[in-house]
């Protein structure tokens, strides 16, 4: 729990960096910068997570133990991602969406 | 003065995680990232949570970001800037994000919060307890699912960076 902070501040912060999130996955075309806004995407969800727990459960630790999931879930995607993006600069030399169509089949 | 901390830690966030996604230069980007979930470590310190700001320094700015910076510098030429989707495209995406921000934050603002009053640090002795507890409300069955996960990945990610090239 933060001094003189109430838990809709945090929320709102959290919302705007997802939907920053959003929007680079919306308009980026290369597979690494996508990655990264799907990082932010995690990370707001997870501040979400402990946040909630703190501020109104704080009796409980369900969040805290989903947030550290979520962190190793969140390491196992990128180690995964970036193999499979290096994969596909070996077959195509590009990381553009738009050449990306060996993945398709 | 926590309050003002708070402030300048959102919109050093706020404003990292804006160039990060409008950056045309990727490896900026990928740095602007690293700023970002700093900050993020800095709230988890703020709420008291100081394991989960340690797992996030470690393993996001230690460990994603090196991951991420390592396969940018072998797949893009550096000096290359990033193309940048179309203007409509653009328009598009930013209006989807505002109405989705919008229905967000209304349904926040509108929500009446209950929040309990004030309480100790998380301590990483209960966490630690209450993973590998078997009893009711313990979490003993995801933890070893997500080291399961984690073996599978790292022979995944072994099996699939090696691949075979389009000649083989």
């Amino acid at each position: 729990m933060i001094e003189g902070i109430s838990i809709y501040e945090i929320l709102t912060l959290t919302s705007i960096v997802f939907f920053i999130g959003i929007y680079g996955f919306l308009t980026r075309k290369n597979l690494i910068t996508m990655l990264l806004s799907v990082e932010l995407i995690l990370n707001a969800s997870a501040v979400n997570f402990v946040v909630i727990n703190t501020y109104l459960f704080p009796e409980n630790l369900q969040g805290v133990y989903f947030s550290v999931f979520m962190v190793a879930i969140a390491a196992a995607e990128t180690a995964l991602a970036v193999a499979i993006i290096i994969n596909l600069y070996k077959l195509i030399a590009s990381v553009e969406v738009k050449d990306t169509e060996t993945m398709k089949y | 003065m926590e309050r003002v901390l708070f402030y300048i830690v959102a919109l050093i966030i706020i404003v990292f995680a804006i160039k990060a996604v409008t950056s045309r230069k990727m490896l900026r980007a990928v740095v602007y990232l690293l700023f970002v979930l700093t900050g993020i470590a800095g709230i988890y310190f703020m709420v008291d949570y100081t394991f989960m700001a340690a797992v996030q320094l470690a393993v996001y700015a230690g460990g994603v970001i090196v991951l991420i910076i390592f396969s940018v510098l072998l797949v893009h030429h550096i000096e290359l800037r990033l193309e940048v989707s179309k203007f409509s495209q653009r328009m598009m995406a930013g209006v989807v994000s505002l109405l989705g921000l919008g229905v967000t934050l209304y349904a926040i603002y509108t929500y009446d919060f209950v929040t309990s009053s004030a309480q100790g640090p998380i301590e990483v002795s209960e966490i630690g307890r209450g993973m590998l507890s078997f009893e009711e409300g313990g979490f003993i069955l995801p933890f070893e699912v997500i080291s399961v996960l984690l073996v599978a990945v790292m022979i995944g990610a072994i099996v699939i960076a090696k691949g075979k090239s389009l000649e083989q």
